[in-house]
């Protein structure tokens, strides 16, 4: 018989039984939408997991870190001279495999003011015009420093949109979006004067749902708005909004003049972020940076290196265990979904035994036999698979709206894919013994049996 | 040469350690266009008989030849193709698929053989019609009237022409002017060049055929009586 023929065969022994090839097929539905659903799920973590770890500075970031001298240097701990701008000259000037060098001194406690309004940054530090690459920062208003700012010490600062939200208000209060350049903020009671603002970081969904909203015309919104997941979007955003920048020798000279060393302020940096040339060469990168830093350092190693690696290795290893204990658990649905399918194919054969009598009678071979309930297996299958992949468009929709996560699930066509192939491989496997069973009966018990 | 050659074909099963000869010894020839009737009481062996002539079964000893082929040491899958291409069956029940329709159902057995769909279609279009059926293509069995199933069943058998027809107490299920009407179409596809055999238990159907083997006990009985094989039944 063709495949064809045997195709609308089971087309039409589906529609003959609706409810019960409904209820079959409810398994591979259940099974196929939940495979999606959970991949769907995993991208929007994955999605959300590598935004962050951009927001962050991006994999070929590393940190130069302060470290205690190994034991064999411990008699000379006290002459460690920490990380200092000459550090960061040796290595822009003799490290031509590290591309960047993004010297930052840090203000503790740094508390910001204005008017009767407070707020606290998540970081307010002093940096040269690096930390823009480094951090991935934009300057949407204003400008940066200058080098006469560095140079004098201007006291001029940098700030994100959090902080412009907390001491001048934000464009979701006010209605109009301010930009508070040439304004005067006090940094633990020092006048600042700002000379630039970053652009606002939000993750593409938050902007995604900001722009729609603004379509719609702001809805009237009684109290504060919902905090959804960390805080007010994504955490990694929302700490990158609360950046204030200040020149760094501002930051030295206004900041750190109580800590004296050697009779001038403490010059030891807080940070010193490097970026290698390329990926591929980042442990040539690194040794060349460490011998640069041997000599500034006179042998003494108080430092280590910290690379991102880590954090991504980290991101891939969670979503690998994610996906596969998704996957085992969407796996075995489609199986138990694939005994239903065997279980009604075994019924309808049982039924059907004098039809096949019939048509081993007019010529049927038992492989014709076997391919005809095969493809109806098969067909129940991906009828199943069909509706499993419209149900599963439907199950994440549901599912972004009952847990509103900062990680929207995403349908992948991969996924939808994934899920229809293994239902076919199910309906097909589900086949096998009940098209056995049908194509071994001999054709007179067949025509026999009442 | 006959077209179907029996030599001592006998056939036994095995019920519960009990040996049943359902066909002890039995040698016959059936000539091309012969209309023959096998008659005998239920349970005597003629439908075992017609199962092994019909290539449903295989004998458990002897030699059976259809059309120059020896059948008893047929593979089922030859045997599938036997019964596809050199026999057409016709039965009790009619045997139609409920759910296609008339059409489909007498296209069925060139399906098997791989007729192409234009041909299917035009083959058992004139199968209909020379059964009176043409006009009930697209019918369901379950619409037509018990003779004109049986009419469709026979179109069936015909369709892929065959060397030889079988036809299991095609009447047994029809009221006896209905049932006349398809001895009749039987007599008629006979004159026209058909081999068909008829096994029927009804000596007053049996009397239609120019030949008739009577069967008692899974054996050939030497002289036909009608009016004995009528009356007697087994117990």
């Amino acid at each position: 018989m063709t495949l064809w023929t045997s195709f609308l065969v089971g087309l039409k022994e589906v529609w003959a039984h609706k409810m019960r090839s409904l209820l079959t097929m409810l398994g591979i539905i259940l099974g196929v939408s939940s495979l999606v659903g959970m991949a769907a799920i995993i991208k929007g973590m994955e999605n959300g997991m590598k935004e962050t770890m951009i927001a962050m500075g991006g994999a070929d970031k590393v940190l130069l870190e302060e470290s205690d001298v190994p034991a064999e240097q411990e008699h000379l701990a006290d002459q460690a001279p920490g990380r200092t701008m000459a550090d960061v000259i040796a290595l822009q000037e003799t490290a031509p495999l590290i591309r960047l060098v993004s010297p930052e001194m840090r203000v503790n406690n740094a508390i910001l003011t204005r008017g009767g309004r407070m707020t606290v940054p998540s970081e307010c530090v002093g940096v040269t015009e690096a930390a823009l690459e480094m951090n991935l920062h934009t300057v949407a208003h204003g400008r940066f420093f200058t080098e006469l700012d560095q140079e004098l010490a201007n006291p001029v600062c940098v700030i994100g949109t959090a902080i412009r939200d907390d001491l001048f208000g934000s464009p979701e209060r006010t209605g109009r979006e301010i930009i508070p350049i040439g304004e005067t903020i006090f940094i633990n009671e020092q006048p600042f004067t700002i000379v630039g603002m970053f652009e606002h970081y939000e993750s593409e969904q938050d902007r995604r749902r900001r722009l729609a909203q603004q379509r719609q015309g702001t809805p009237a919104v009684a109290g504060p708005e919902r905090a959804r997941g960390f805080g007010r979007g994504n955490w990694a955003f929302e700490r990158k909004n609360r950046t204030v920048y200040i020149p760094l020798k501002t930051a030295w000279l206004r900041f750190r003049a109580s800590s004296d060393r050697g009779g001038i302020p403490d010059p030891r940096l807080t940070d010193v972020d490097l970026k290698v040339a390329s990926l591929d060469q980042l442990e040539t990168a690194l040794q060349q940076a460490r011998n640069v830093l041997m000599l500034t350092h006179r042998g003494i190693e108080d430092f280590e290196f910290r690379t991102q690696e880590n954090q991504v290795e980290n991101i891939n290893q969670q979503i690998r265990n994610a996906r596969m204990s998704g996957g085992l658990i969407a796996a075995i649905s489609l199986l138990v979904g694939g005994i239903g399918i065997m279980n009604i194919m075994l019924a309808s054969i049982n039924e059907r035994i004098r039809e096949i009598g019939i048509c081993k009678a007019v010529g049927a071979t038992g492989f014709a036999i076997f391919t005809q309930v095969l493809i109806e297996s098969l067909v129940v299958a991906l009828l199943g698979a069909a509706l499993g992949v419209l149900v599963s468009f439907g199950f994440v929709h549901v599912l972004s709206w009952v847990t509103p996560t900062a990680n929207e699930p995403v349908i992948t066509p991969m996924a939808l894919l994934v899920a229809v192939a293994f239902s076919a491989a199910v309906g097909i496997l589900a086949g096998l013994f009940p098209a056995f069973k049908a194509a071994r009966l001999h054709p007179i018990q067949a025509l026999r049996y009442e | 040469m006959a077209l179907v050659e029996l030599r001592n074909v006998s056939k036994i099963y095995h019920l519960g350690g009990e040996e049943i000869r359902a066909l002890d010894n039995v040698s016959l020839d059936i000539e091309e266009g012969e209309f023959i009737s096998i008659i005998g009481p239920s349970g005597s062996g003629k439908s075992t008989l017609m199962h092994i002539l019909g290539c449903l079964d295989t004998p458990t000893s002897g030699t059976v030849k259809l059309d120059g082929i020896m059948i008893q040491d047929a593979s089922p899958r030859e045997l599938a193709a036997i019964r596809n291409r050199k026999i057409g069956f016709v039965f009790q029940f009619f045997n139609l698929l409920p759910k296609l329709n008339v059409l489909q159902n007498v296209e069925l057995p060139m399906i098997y053989s791989g007729v192409p769909a234009r041909e299917r279609h035009r083959r058992a279009m004139a199968a209909l019609e020379a059964v009176d059926m043409a006009n009930r293509a697209k019918h369901r069995p379950s619409q037509l009237s018990g003779g004109q199933q049986q009419r469709a069943a026979i179109a069936r058998a015909l369709v892929n022409n065959p060397r030889i027809i079988f036809a299991d107490e095609p009447t047994g299920n029809l009221d006896s002017h209905t049932g006349e009407t398809i001895l009749q179409l039987f007599r008629r596809l006979n004159a026209e060049g058909r081999t068909i055999v008829l096994v029927t238990h009804d000596p007053e159907i049996a009397a239609v055929t120019p030949r008739r083997i009577e069967i008692r006990d899974g054996r050939i009985a030497p002289k036909p009586d009608l009016r004995l094989a009528g009356l007697q039944t087994r117990q």
